[in-house]
Parts: C-alpha cells; structure tokens; sequence
C-alpha cells in the first residue's frame, strides 16, 4: 500500500454559463487586465488515498466523482495523483 | 391524509410547510429525520426548502446521500407523490428524480421577493385545482435558482409538458425581463414524465394564509389532497 497525494479540479462543462466567472472577467477587464479571457471559478479538492497502485486511485476518483463529487449536467473535472513519499 | 417531511440537517422551511398541513390544511404530518427510511403510512413526502448540510459541494449534493433521500427514491419509483420547495427541488434534482441542474443566479445574489408564475400545466397531482395560464403571486427566496439542462432534456420538457410552472410579468408575459435567476427558458418548477414528482424553486407554504401576503400556493397543497382522497 501506499500513500497517494491527490488533486480534483472541477470546473463547469464548456457551453455552461459560469456566473461567477463572467463576473471575475468583467472585474479584471475594469481593472485594465483587458487581454484576460475565457474565466471559470470551479473548485478545488484536494485528499489523500491509501492504494496498492496509480490505477486503484484513479477508479476510486472516478467513483466518487460519478457518486456525488462532480454534477455531470453542468460540471467536468481533471485530477492530478502523485504519491507520498516518506 | 398523512404527508412525510424529511429534516435534514439545514431544512429551515419544514415547520412552514408542516404548519400549512396541519394548521391552514388540517392534515396530519409526519417529519422524517434524515437518518430514517420507514415511510409507512405516508401518502405525500414534500421535501422542504432550507440549506441542508450547509449546501456544501452543491446545493442538495449531500442530501441526495441521507437514507431517508434513498426511502424517497423508492417511494417515488413506486409511484408515490414526491413535491420539493426550493432546496427540496435542488435536491430531487441532485438525486436524479427530476432532470437537470441548478447554476448560481445570474445575478449572483440572494434573491428573496415575490414573482409571478404562470401554470403551465394543470394535469398534475399537485396543480390540478388551477386554471391553466393562470397567473399566481407566490415569494422566491435562493441563490441556485437558474435551472439548466441539456438542449435534448430542455426539448423533451417542453414537449411533455412537463415545465409546470414559469416566471412572468404580472400579467402573463412571459419574458427574459421577468425571470429572476437566468434560468432555462423561465422555468420556476417541472415534473417527471409521470407527473408523481414535482420541484419547484418558489415556496408556495409561504404564500397559504392572507396573513402573510398571498394565498396563490395553498391550493398546490389542495390539490394533492383531492388527488389522493378523491
């Protein structure tokens, strides 16, 4: 067994309407950052998983998102595993 | 009759909705703590507004967990009359008993003050005693109203009847200027294919005694009554 670091990013699917990130791109356009495009504020999640390999993680992430971490009619996600080393 | 109100930790609406059955309705309630799954008896679960489990994640994301969420899903399968006000709507829809999702409003803020809806569709459980296109004055009051689906599911709402509920000028018209939160095509509530399960974001317990402004949602709770003693 080891011990894996790992790292959700959830974001809306493209085509949905992100209100909060329509707002955080119209505050930095007023702010003179007029170049910045294409903002999306998602969530973050971040755990620890005890597993025997990469691919054992990877499906209880997988699992879990179907369950409930993840709302696939208006949410996507990437993750990143790394594992611990002592 | 009896109706079932689940409590989850964060329901704040459930004494509302179990006051308007009891004391304005005159019929019995029985109020489900969230770890319970014997719905023995019940004939209506009407799952209220509030925060459960403080919407972390999403709105309605870790209610669709509790047992008594499981016990629901089972009873409406089995063709039993399930409403959901508010976050009882966010909730259904998180437990996948009604299609779709919620988005933040489009304003991004709270909004709570009274709407009008037009009724769509008249031929449910829990609308039958209106007219429809009716117009009624019933109070919103979320921060994730702004309903959104697939183009596909939006096309097969619309083709079923199933957009029971929609915003609207006080007379009717139903427009961009009077939808509130951004949502699909200024929908306020739908139902499933059958019409055994309905979700709504207004909160018709609020608008039942002429105390406190409106008696536009009482006949919601009238209906299903009528449909279930009838």
């Amino acid at each position: 067994m080891a011990n894996y670091s790992v790292k959700i990013f959830v974001t809306y699917r493209k085509g949905v309407l992100d209100p909060q990130g329509v707002a955080v791109e119209k505050a930095a356009h007023s702010l003179g950052f007029e170049k910045v495009g294409n903002v999306k504020v998602g969530k973050y999640i971040t755990m620890n998983i005890e597993a025997g390999s990469p691919e054992e993680v990877k499906k209880e992430i997988e699992e879990m998102a179907k369950k409930f971490l993840v709302n696939p009619v208006i949410e996507e996600y990437t993750y990143e595993i790394e594992e611990v080393k002592e | 009759m009896k109706f079932g109100i689940p409590v989850y930790p964060g329901s704040n609406c459930d004494r509302d909705v179990g006051w308007v059955i009891e004391k304005v309705l005159g019929h019995e309630v029985r109020y489900l703590w969230h770890k319970e799954r014997d719905l023995s008896g019940i004939d209506c679960i009407i799952v209220p507004g509030g925060f459960s489990y403080g919407d972390y994640l999403r709105a309605g994301a870790m209610a669709k967990l509790s047992p008594v969420t499981e016990a629901i899903c089972e009873f409406a399968e089995r063709g039993g009359l399930v409403m959901g006000i508010c976050n009882g709507f966010q909730i259904l829809l998180e437990a996948g008993l009604l299609p779709g999702a919620m988005l933040p409003n489009k304003t991004l803020s709270f909004i709570c003050e009274f709407v009008h809806l037009k009724v769509e569709n008249n031929e449910i459980p829990f609308t039958h005693l209106y007219e429809k296109g009716e117009i009624l004055r019933i109070p919103i009051a979320h921060a994730e109203g702004n309903y959104t689906c697939t183009p596909e599911t939006l096309k097969e709402l619309e083709e079923n009847g199933q957009v029971v509920v929609r915003y609207c000028s006080p007379e009717g018209i139903v427009s961009e200027e009077f939808n509130p939160n951004g949502s699909l095509n200024n929908i306020a509530g739908i139902c499933n294919k059958k019409g055994n399960v309905f979700g709504l974001m207004p909160h018709p317990e609020r608008a039942s005694e002429a105390i406190v402004g409106s008696v536009d949602g009482y006949r919601m709770f009238e209906s299903i009554v009528r449909s279930v003693l009838v």
